[in-house]
C-alpha cells in the first residue's frame, strides 16, 4: 500500500510534471503563435508604439530645452515691476532698476538649476503675486482660467439649444392650395434659380 | 476765452436737455401740437452740435494762443509744441476728450436729424435717446471735468507740454478715429432702442442704419489698429499688442460690433435674431461707454489710462441706468422680437453665423473676465493677480482660430440648406491650397510639434491661407461666369461682379483683409532681438542682416532735445538702408520718448517680409556710446496692409449695389426660396 502509495505517488508526480509540462508547452506553443501573429502584424503595430512613444515624447519635451529657452520662456511668465506693465523681458527702459535685476536674478537661479516652479515662487516671495504675468493654476486663480471655456460651453449648448428649438417649431400655416416644394423637386427649384440667378 | 466755452457748453446742456426732454413729451402725446413740439426738439439738437462745435473751437483756440490761464492748455500743451499738436490737444487729456466724444456725438446727431425725413417717427425716437446720451456727456462736462477751468494763483509762463508719447503724428489721427467709432455706435444704439420702444414694424430700421454701422465700425477697426502701430511704433518695446485694459476696451465693442453686423443679416434676410441683434447692439453700446469708464476710472491701471478721477461714477450710474433701460423694454416689448422663420440645416448661412457670433462673444467674455479678473480677485482673495498676455494668448487663441476657421466656411454656406455636394465643390481647392501651405511651412523648417506656439502659428497660416483661398475661388467663380456673358476678360468681370453685389463682395474682401491680419501676427514666436552697445564700425548679426554703426550723435530745438545713431543696414554684403533709432528728451514736460525706427524689407523679400526695428535705448554713460535693441519681426508688415484691405473691403460694401443684369426667365419659377450663398 505503501508502495503502492509510492508508485501512485510517483504516477501522480509523473502525471502532474507532464501535465505542467504539456502546460507549459501550450503555453510556449501559444506564447510563440502570439509572438509570431504579432510579427505577422508587426509593421502595423511598431508604427502605431513609435506614434504613441514619440507623440508622449513631443509633449513631455515640449517647451523643455536649455537655459537661453528657459530663460526666455520664464521671463515672459513674470512682468516687470517698475510700473510699466511690460512683461520682464519686454520692458524696454534702459537702466530700468527693476527690470535689470530681475534679469539677473533669473539667469542666477537659472545657473544654480532650480526649477521652474521654484523660480517662480522666489520671485512670488519676493515681488509679490502680480510678478506673475498670468494667474497660477491655484485655488480661486483657476476661476480665471476656467470661466472661458465654461462660458464657450454654456454658448455651445444654447446655439444647440437654439437651433434644435428652430428646427422643431412648427413652420408658419401656409395660404389654401399652396404647398411646400420639398426633396427633389426643391432641388429642381433651386438649380433653376441658380442657373437663372448666378453671377 | 474760457468765459465763452464755458457759456456753449452750459448753452449745449439747455439745447440737449430741451432736445430730450420735449422730444420726449412729443412722442408720449398724440396731439396736434406734439408735432410742432418735436420739430423744436430736433432744432435743439441741432443747435446742440453748433454750441458744442464753439466750445471745441475755443479750446483748440486757446491752445494755439497758448492761453494758460486754463488749467487743461497749461497742463497738455506748451509754447513749443508743434501746431499739429496744439490741435491734437483737444483729445489728449481727461476734459478735452470728454468734449471731443460730445462733439462727435453733436455731430453724429446734427446729421441724423438734418435726415429726419427718411422716418419720421423712427427718427424722432432715435433723436430722443441720442440726446440723452450728449445730457449724459455735458453734465459731466459742466460739473465734473470741466475743461475750462481756470488756474489758481499766478499765471504761468509756459504749460507743462503734451505727454510725450502722444508727439506723434498718428496720435493725431488714432484718437478721433477711435472715438468715431465708440461715439459712432450710438447711432445704431439709438435706432435699435427706438425701434424697440415703439414696436417699429418689419427691418427697415436696420436698413436705415446699415450704412451707419459699417462706416462706425470701419472707424473702430482703423482706431484699434492705428493704436496697435502707434505703440509698435513708439513704445519700443518690439510688439503692437500687449493686452491692456485699454486697448483691450477698444476691442471689445469692436468684438460685439463685428458680430452684430453679421447677425443682424439673419435679421434682415430670415426676420431671424430679433432679441439676439437688439442685445448686441445694446452691449456694443454699453461695452463703449466701459471702455470710456475703463480708461477714466483708475479703476485699473494702464499705461494708457488718463488720471484717476471721480467721473467713474458718473459712467457707472450712466451704464447701470442705460442696461435697465433696454433690459427693460427687451422683457417688456419681446413679443414684437418673435422670429419669422424656422431653421432648416444645421449646414447653412443661419448656423455658421450663430457660431460666429458665439465665438465672437466668448473672446469678448474672455477679454472682459481677464480684464476684470485683477478687481475680482483682490475682492475675494484680498490681493490683486495680474492677467497679462500669456493668459489672453492661451485662452482667447484657441478661440480665434476656430473663428478663422469659420471665416472661411461661413461664406461658402447658402441660406437656408447647404448640401454636402455643394461644399465639396466649394471647397476642394481652398482645402488642398491651405493644406500646401501648412506642408511648406513644415518643409521650410517649421515643427508645430516642438512649441505650441509654433503650433498655432501653423494653424493660423493653414486657415488663413483657407479665407485667402476661399475668398479668391469665389471670386473667380462668379468673375467667370460674368465674363462668359459678357465677353469681358476676367477681371473687369470680377469688378462688375463686385459692383453688383457690394455688401457681398466687399464683405469678402474684409475676410481677406482679415486674414493677412492674421498672416502678419502668425510671424511673432519667429521674432529675433538682440541688444547691443554699439561704438564706430561696431556690428550686429540679425537674421540676414548686419547692422553697422556708422555714427552717433545728438541734437537740439526748442521742444526737445534728441540723441540718435545713424546705422547702415547690410544684407548679403549689398547696403539696403540707414536706419536713425533716436531717443528725446522733452523740455516741457521733463520726460524722454524712445523713436524706433523700422524698415519693412519688401524689396527683399515680398511675401516673408520682415521689419527690422531697432531702438535707441540709451547711452552708456561710461563709454558714451549707445545701447541699441534690434528686433527682426517677421510678417508684422502684412497687419497693416491688412488693414488697408479691411478699409477698402468696407467702403465697397457701402457702395449701393450696380443695376442687375435683367435675365429673361423661361419658365416662371414658383419657390422664391433665397438660395445660393448669398450675401
Amino acid at each position: 500500500m505503501t508502495h503502492n502509495g509510492k508508485n501512485q505517488g510517483h504516477l501522480f508526480e509523473r502525471l502532474y510534471h507532464e501535465r505542467l509540462h504539456r502546460r507549459g508547452r501550450a503555453a510556449l506553443q501559444g506564447r510563440v503563435g502570439r509572438i509570431k501573429s504579432l510579427r505577422a502584424s508587426a509593421p502595423a503595430v511598431r508604427r502605431i508604439l513609435h506614434a504613441l512613444i514619440l507623440t508622449a515624447a513631443v509633449f513631455l519635451f515640449m517647451g523643455a530645452g536649455d537655459d537661453s529657452a528657459r530663460f526666455k520662456d520664464l521671463g515672459h511668465r513674470m512682468m516687470c515691476t517698475c510700473g510699466c506693465g511690460q512683461v520682464l523681458l519686454e520692458c524696454n527702459h534702459v537702466g530700468c532698476q527693476s527690470s535689470d535685476k530681475m534679469r539677473n536674478q533669473l539667469q542666477a537661479a537659472l545657473d544654480k538649476g532650480d526649477n521652474d516652479d521654484l523660480i517662480l515662487q522666489g520671485f512670488v516671495q519676493e515681488y509679490g503675486p502680480t510678478v506673475i504675468a498670468a494667474p497660477t493654476a491655484t485655488g480661486f486663480n483657476r476661476v480665471a482660467w476656467i470661466m472661458p471655456f465654461v462660458a464657450l460651453a454654456f454658448g455651445i449648448a444654447f446655439v444647440v439649444y437654439v437651433v434644435r428649438s428652430w428646427k422643431n417649431r412648427p413652420a408658419p400655416a401656409l395660404a389654401d392650395g399652396i404647398t411646400i416644394p420639398r426633396g427633389s423637386e426643391l432641388d429642381e427649384f433651386r438649380q433653376k434659380a441658380r442657373k437663372e440667378t448666378d453671377l | 476765452m474760457s468765459q465763452i466755452g464755458s457759456f456753449a457748453l452750459l448753452l449745449a446742456l439747455g439745447l440737449s436737455a430741451y432736445s430730450f426732454l420735449a422730444g420726449l413729451v412729443a412722442l408720449f402725446r398724440q396731439d396736434a401740437s406734439s408735432a410742432r413740439l418735436g420739430e423744436t426738439a430736433r432744432r435743439a439738437g441741432i443747435a446742440t452740435f453748433a454750441a458744442v462745435l464753439l466750445a471745441g473751437i475755443v479750446l483748440v483756440v486757446a491752445a494755439f494762443n497758448d492761453d494758460f490761464s486754463i488749467a487743461y492748455i497749461f497742463h497738455h500743451s506748451n509754447r513749443d509744441l508743434p501746431a499739429a499738436y496744439k490741435f491734437a490737444v483737444l483729445w489728449s487729456g481727461q476734459e478735452g476728450s470728454l468734449l471731443f466724444w460730445s462733439l462727435l456725438l453733436a455731430g453724429y446727431g446734427f446729421v441724423l436729424r438734418l435726415r429726419y425725413k427718411t422716418d419720421q417717427r423712427l427718427f424722432a425716437h432715435a433723436s430722443v435717446v441720442i440726446a440723452s446720451v450728449q445730457v449724459f456727456f455735458l453734465l459731466i462736462l459742466n460739473f465734473a471735468a470741466h475743461p475750462f477751468a481756470i488756474m489758481q494763483g499766478a499765471l504761468p509762463a509756459d504749460g507743462t507740454g503734451l505727454n510725450p508719447l502722444l508727439q506723434y503724428p498718428e496720435m493725431v489721427i488714432h484718437p478721433p478715429m477711435l472715438y468715431l467709432g465708440y461715439v459712432g455706435f450710438t447711432v445704431p444704439f439709438a435706432f435699435a432702442l427706438g425701434a424697440l420702444i415703439m414696436k417699429y414694424p418689419g427691418e427697415k430700421w436696420i436698413q436705415i442704419t446699415r450704412r451707419w454701422t459699417m462706416v462706425t465700425w470701419c472707424f473702430l477697426t482703423i482706431g484699434v489698429f492705428l493704436g496697435a502701430h502707434w505703440a509698435y511704433a513708439v513704445l519700443g518695446w518690439g510688439g503692437y499688442w500687449g493686452w491692456d485694459p485699454v486697448e483691450n476696451a477698444s476691442l471689445m465693442p469692436w468684438l460685439t460690433g463685428t458680430a452684430f453686423l453679421h447677425s443682424v443679416m439673419m435679421q434682415e434676410k430670415r426676420g431671424m435674431l430679433k432679441v439676439w441683434n437688439m442685445s448686441l447692439i445694446f452691449a456694443t453700446f454699453l461695452l463703449s461707454m466701459l471702455g470710456t469708464f475703463l480708461t477714466r476710472s483708475g479703476v485699473i491701471s494702464s499705461v494708457h489710462a488718463f488720471a484717476q478721477s471721480s467721473i467713474g461714477t458718473w459712467f457707472l450710474v450712466f451704464i447701470g441706468l442705460t442696461l435697465a433701460v433696454c433690459t427693460f423694454f427687451l422683457v417688456a416689448n419681446r413679443s414684437h422680437l418673435k422670429s419669422e422663420h424656422k431653421l432648416e440645416s444645421l449646414v447653412s448661412r443661419e448656423s455658421s453665423f450663430l457660431f460666429n457670433n458665439l465665438l465672437l462673444l466668448v473672446v469678448c467674455f474672455t477679454i472682459l473676465w481677464g480684464t476684470f479678473f485683477p478687481i475680482l480677485s483682490e475682492f475675494v482673495q484680498g490681493h490683486k493677480v495680474t492677467v497679462g498676455p500669456p493668459f489672453f494668448n492661451r485662452v482667447a487663441v484657441p478661440v480665434a482660430l476656430l473663428l478663422l476657421l469659420l471665416t472661411a466656411v461661413g461664406p461658402l454656406l447658402a441660406w437656408r440648406k447647404t448640401s454636402i455636394e455643394s461644399l465639396k465643390r466649394n471647397f476642394l481647392f481652398p482645402a488642398i491650397g491651405a493644406l500646401a501651405v501648412g506642408g511648406m511651412m513644415i518643409l521650410f523648417g517649421v515643427r508645430p510639434w516642438e512649441d505650441p506656439s509654433y503650433f498655432y502659428a501653423t494653424m493660423a497660416a493653414v486657415l488663413s491661407a483657407l479665407v485667402i483661398f476661399t475668398v479668391i475661388s469665389e471670386f473667380l467663380r462668379g468673375g467667370r461666369v460674368i465674363a462668359g456673358k459678357s465677353q469681358q476678360n476676367l477681371f473687369a468681370a470680377m469688378a462688375h461682379l463686385c459692383h453688383r453685389n457690394t455688401r457681398r463682395y466687399g464683405g469678402y474682401i474684409v475676410h481677406f483683409g482679415v486674414a493677412l491680419v492674421v498672416i502678419g501676427i502668425l510671424g511673432t514666436p519667429f521674432n529675433k532681438e538682440v541688444e547691443k552697445e554699439m561704438g564706430f564700425g561696431d556690428k550686429i548679426s540679425l537674421g540676414p542682416y548686419t547692422l553697422v554703426c556708422q555714427s552717433y550723435t545728438q541734437d537740439d530745438n526748442p521742444n526737445y532735445g534728441n540723441e540718435w545713431a545713424i546705422i547702415n543696414v547690410f544684407r548679403g554684403g549689398k547696403q539696403i538702408t540707414t536706419m536713425y533709432p533716436e531717443r528725446r528728451f522733452y523740455k516741457a514736460s521733463g520726460q524722454p520718448q524712445t523713436l524706433p525706427r523700422i524698415y519693412p524689407s519688401f524689396r527683399e523679400d515680398f511675401f516673408l517680409v520682415s521689419d527690422v526695428y531697432l531702438v535707441y535705448e540709451g547711452k552708456n554713460e561710461t563709454t558714451g556710446r549707445p545701447i541699441i535693441k534690434a528686433h527682426l519681426n517677421p510678417l508684422v508688415p502684412w497687419i497693416w496692409i491688412g488693414l488697408i484691405i479691411m478699409v477698402f473691403g468696407t467702403i465697397v460694401a457701402l457702395v449701393p449695389n450696380a443695376a442687375a443684369v435683367q435675365v429673361a426667365a423661361t419658365t416662371p419659377v414658383r419657390a422664391p426660396a433665397q438660395v445660393g450663398a448669398g450675401d
